[in-house]
């Protein structure tokens, strides 16, 4: 069984107020930019299910639906200047990272003006010039790259930082004790972020690891480990702003976990035979956008009426992004050697 | 060039270690990483030195992780550093494999050209050390087949030098052979900085009879087994492809449409070996017209390397192998 929503809660909520004062201590700009980007995020995903029903998409997707505050809150507590590297479940951190919406649907749709050419997908979405250095959909494969991103920031003295995101199954592969191990002997500037959502694939994170909190590992490298509730997008901001202020002083990376869930299946084929209905309700009734919505209400940093807009407008403009992407050109199959190797 | 008009010789090793050094004095972005790099020089001592040059930034000793020093290179080269990287023996390459084949290989063409990967993965491969099947292996085939990732294996100390520049220089990934038999090896190196292009095969030696395409080590064997033949009349000409790929297809096909006989020799197995991909690029090319008897291919065993002195010889073919096989070749039919 994963958590209940209630021992994440018992364990790992923010106090009141400290909730508060978080929200008081942000501008009402980048609080309602987190809410907007989660909505981007929510609606982008939910857009992109439709269009994978009506048989307008040719590969498989991800979807992070109920996970947007991992990202989100993450990528908040960096600047516009610094770099992520993400996986293949990346829509939310594409989003966050300030990516056009349409190029991001056209390269979902596979068309010629997408990110990537149609040549990557949903699963490896990049946004180079946003600093947004790509989503890797073999699991944990872009830990050790990330290592070399680090180490250029390092060596170029370039005072950037970068996050380095994560699933709860990556951290049992190879290549995350390499790579967490080497940053840390080198104290790149970096941060590491598990977006545990509880499962690989269909196996539990508690069946493929015999210790609570991916976090626990952070021991074994010598570096600060945090378990945060991943479904409050200003305990994420908050654990990750700390982990990116020690990275830019130069004293190395840190390990963040936020826990979360996925609502969605692994991906399209996935009849999610390993759990209940009752749990994906529980968690559904946990949703971060809601939370968020709510506490904005409740600290007036938000009418209704503007949340209600605010949620219009989002709808609105990934649906204008679907619209405006389905009209895109194909890409030319002729083209397709030219960029395998750089000139 | 000396007062006297003459090229410096120096080894192979030390050719390597020059094109390093004077690539990294004129551009900062060139730094090395791999295991034991610094104040132990490597394991075969090719950086030995650098570290008092350049110190630990900019030859970098990394813990036993060959994941994360291939993963390492990719992410530094993607931000615009130039890597080269270390992998103590080109067998624990398969470690590597991960990020050098899903990640360094296909990020240009994944992410739409948007990134350039300009690393040199530097890799010390092949047998006749008694270093046994797990620090022995020729594994070009591996990466000849994955697009995004260029494949060179210089065989002469001047090759050496000008081509690791080149590699250096180059905008993608690089797999770097380096012969460990090839190490001490000595020859004339200009001691400017120059570089060599890659896909560029060269004429190693001249003859009428018979092509012999070798890779790697299996040039200085050709070159050797040349002089015997020679002494019977046999007169082979020697290609080197020194760059494996992309391929200079046309200097083979030049070779074998004059000759019309062709021997592709190299240490790597038989089986899926690259020999394959040569005797296909000259049976579906120009060549295949001109062609007097069966191409032939010379290879290793397939078998893991073994460790005993009599067995390891036996594994991989020797100088008196191509002879052999040359000579055959070169009556055949005749």
């Amino acid at each position: 069984m994963p958590y209940h929503v209630s021992e994440v809660l018992a364990e790992l909520s923010l106090d009141s107020d400290v909730e508060c004062h978080l929200v008081s201590s942000l501008s009402r700009e980048k609080l309602i930019w987190m809410l907007e980007r989660m909505f981007l995020t929510r609606y982008f995903e939910e857009n992109a299910e439709a269009l994978y029903t009506r048989g307008l998409v040719h590969g498989t997707m991800h979807l992070s639906i109920g996970m947007e505050a991992s990202p989100v809150g993450s990528i908040a507590a960096i600047e516009k200047e610094d770099y992520i590297i993400h996986h293949h479940r990346g829509h939310g951190h594409t989003i966050a990272k300030g990516a056009d919406l349409t190029r991001m649907m056209a390269e979902f749709l596979g068309k010629e003006p997408g990110y990537c050419r149609g040549r990557g997908g949903s699963m490896h979405i990049a946004d180079i010039e946003g600093g947004n250095l790509g989503a890797t959909g073999i699991v944990g494969s872009g830990l050790p790259t990330a290592v070399g991103i680090g180490l250029a920031l390092q060596m170029q003295n370039s005072g950037r930082v970068l996050l380095a995101f994560f699933g709860d199954g990556a951290a049992n592969i190879g290549e995350f004790h390499e790579s967490l191990n080497m940053a840390s002997v080198w104290k790149l500037p970096m941060v590491f972020i598990c977006d545990n959502n509880q499962y690989g694939m269909s196996m539990a994170a508690e069946k493929s690891m015999n210790i609570r909190h991916v976090a626990e590992r952070a021991c074994a490298y010598g570096i600060p480990g945090v378990t945060v509730d991943g479904n409050n997008v200003l305990a994420v901001y908050q654990a990750v702003k700390s982990a990116v202020e020690r990275a830019r002083r130069g004293e190395g990376i840190s390990l963040v976990e936020n826990l979360t869930y996925r609502w969605r299946g692994h991906s399209k084929s996935d009849r999610n035979l390993y759990r209940t209905q009752e749990e994906i309700k529980e968690w559904q009734n946990n949703d971060p956008i809601i939370r968020f919505s709510k506490l904005l209400l409740r600290c007036n940093v938000l009418t209704r009426s503007e949340l209600e807009l605010l949620d219009h407008r989002c709808r609105a403009t990934i649906e204008e992004a679907a619209e405006a992407a389905l009209t895109f050109p194909e890409p030319d199959p002729q083209t397709m050697e030219a960029e395998v190797y750089a000139p | 060039m000396s007062m006297d008009g003459s090229v410096r010789e120096i080894t192979y090793l030390e050719a390597l270690r020059e094109a390093m050094i004077q690539e990294m004095r004129i551009d900062p972005s060139v730094f090395i990483l791999g295991e034991d790099v610094g104040v132990y020089g490597g394991a075969f001592g090719v950086t030995r030195g650098m570290l008092e040059e350049f110190g630990p930034q900019r030859v970098r000793d990394t813990p036993i992780s060959e994941a994360a020093i291939a993963g390492a290179a990719t992410g530094a080269a993607i931000m615009g550093m130039r890597p080269i990287c270390e992998i103590m023996f080109m067998d624990f390459v398969a470690i590597s494999m991960n990020q050098l084949v899903n990640q360094a290989a296909k990020m240009r063409f994944m992410f739409g050209g948007k990134v350039k990967v300009p690393l040199v993965m530097r890799v010390p491969a092949g047998s006749g050390t008694g270093a046994a099947a797990q620090h022995s292996q020729s594994l070009e085939s591996w990466f000849v087949a994955s697009p995004g990732i260029k494949v060179v294996a210089p065989t002469t100390p001047y090759d050496a030098k000008g081509l690791l520049v080149a590699s250096i220089r180059d905008n993608n990934p690089v797999l770097f052979m380096e012969h460990k038999l090839l190490y001490r090896m000595k020859g004339p190196v200009p001691e400017e900085l120059y570089s060599i292009p890659l896909q560029k095969a060269e004429v190693k030696r001249k003859g009428e009879h018979l092509t012999v395409i070798a890779v790697s080590i299996m040039v200085p064997r050709a070159l050797e087994a040349a002089e015997t033949l020679s002494r019977e009349g046999i007169e082979i000409e020697v290609i080197d492809p020194r760059t494996l790929k992309p391929l200079d297809a046309q200097t083979i096909t030049d070779s074998v449409t004059k000759t019309g006989r062709v021997l592709i020799v190299h240490e790597a197995p038989m089986t899926g070996g690259f020999g394959g991909e040569l005797a296909a690029v000259i049976v579906s090319g120009d060549a295949f017209d001109r062609l007097d008897a069966p191409i032939r291919r010379l290879a290793g065993r397939d078998i893991p390397i073994p460790y005993n002195r009599i067995l390891e010889r036996a594994a991989v073919p020797q100088v008196e192998d191509i002879v052999v096989a040359a000579r055959e070749l070169a009556t055949q039919g005749r």
